[in-house]
């Protein structure tokens, strides 16, 4: 075998330390950029956040089983749009080491969260910020990682 | 594939030999972390790094230091109480301090909570811990290496000094050979 084969194999020590490593960072949750909401005055329109968790990482869904879990949240704090009704990712009830035969109420992977607001009457037109903040805690299989909190921000164009 | 030091020159083989071992000295000296068992249970004393002393304070506003612990074995638990696996290795750090607490061991939980006591001192109570637990900080987070994936668990020996870290749920044997080990 050629020597410099042998350093063809010198990733693999790296890539196995790599995989150690990651499997200790806390995961990246990440929302898709979304194209402009487009509302009418006196009309509803609908907010889909696309959320992304890494694999491997579960996060509590908005009811978690044990109150000392802490739910998936989705804050609007500020915008043109009001009174959104907020629907979260249909849960799946999942039995981990930690969880010693009890499942518990967790979503994973890319899901949407929805809100369903009505645009007032009296709304300003033109382009605004809606605001907000959604807040999760994730683990994997073998630990957790403190809860987070990311902001959320969608343009909305008022007609 | 040959991977005999016959088929590639004598000084290449040393290059790549010094590489490797390098690698392994300096995840080694970092004290890598890994979620697998470790063979050995505790480092041996020699390679041992001193524990960062921290000032953190109790249910009671207590100041607790770990450097009050001097001469015992510690099991420094960070943990919180939103933390499932946390949950699991919690009844056994109570078996362990009931066990051991007479022979110079004992357990410190550093809670990462950041609602602080009212969400700690209930979780306490509910799980009947029989040992002390401090609110931890940033700056003791960091101080350990920047503790983030929680549970995460270092075994002090009696001069204070870190002998076995275990990041994430591991068994419960892990932990107690660990502590027999330096008792």
């Amino acid at each position: 075998m050629p020597f410099k084969n042998y350093f063809k194999s010198l990733p693999l020590v790296g890539v196995l330390g790599a995989v150690a490593l990651v499997a200790q960072m806390a995961p990246v949750v990440t929302i898709a950029p979304q194209a402009t909401v487009k509302a009418k005055r006196g009309s509803p329109a609908t907010v889909t956040l696309k959320v992304n968790l890494p694999a491997g990482f579960h996060m509590n869904s908005n009811k978690p089983t044990d109150p000392n879990l802490i739910p998936l949240t989705l804050k609007w704090t500020g915008g043109p749009l009001q009174d959104g009704a907020i629907t979260y990712p249909k849960p799946q009830l999942e039995t981990y080491t930690f969880t010693a035969g009890k499942p518990i109420s967790i979503v994973t992977g890319a899901f949407d969260v929805v809100t369903k607001f009505k645009v007032p009457a009296a709304a300003e037109t033109g382009p605004a910020a809606q605001t907000g903040t959604l807040r999760y805690q994730a683990c994997n299989d073998r630990m957790c990682f403190p809860p987070k909190t990311i902001p959320v921000n969608v343009t909305v164009s008022v007609e | 594939m040959n991977f005999s030091p016959h088929s590639i020159q004598p000084s290449r083989f040393f290059i790549l030999l010094a590489i490797i071992t390098g690698v392994a000295v300096v995840l080694g000296s970092i004290g890598w972390p890994t979620n697998e068992p470790s063979h050995k249970v505790v480092k041996d004393e020699l390679v041992r790094k001193k524990a960062p002393d921290f000032e953190l304070k109790d249910a009671s506003g207590k100041v607790v230091h770990l450097s009050d612990y001097k001469g015992k074995v510690v099991l420094l638990d960070f943990w919180a109480t939103w933390c499932g696996p946390c949950g699991i290795e919690i009844p056994w750090f109570t078996e362990f301090q009931r066990k051991y607490k007479d022979r110079g061991f004992t357990v410190l939980g550093v809670s990462m909570d950041d609602g602080g006591w009212k969400d700690v001192k209930p979780f306490v109570a509910e799980n009947k811990i029989n040992y002390q637990v401090v609110l931890g900080d940033d700056k003791t987070s960091d101080q350990y290496g920047d503790v983030e994936a929680l549970p995460t668990t270092f075994v002090i020996d009696r001069q204070g000094r870190i002998a076995s870290v275990h990041v994430g749920l591991v068994d419960k044997k892990e932990f107690d050979d660990a502590i027999q080990k330096l008792l």
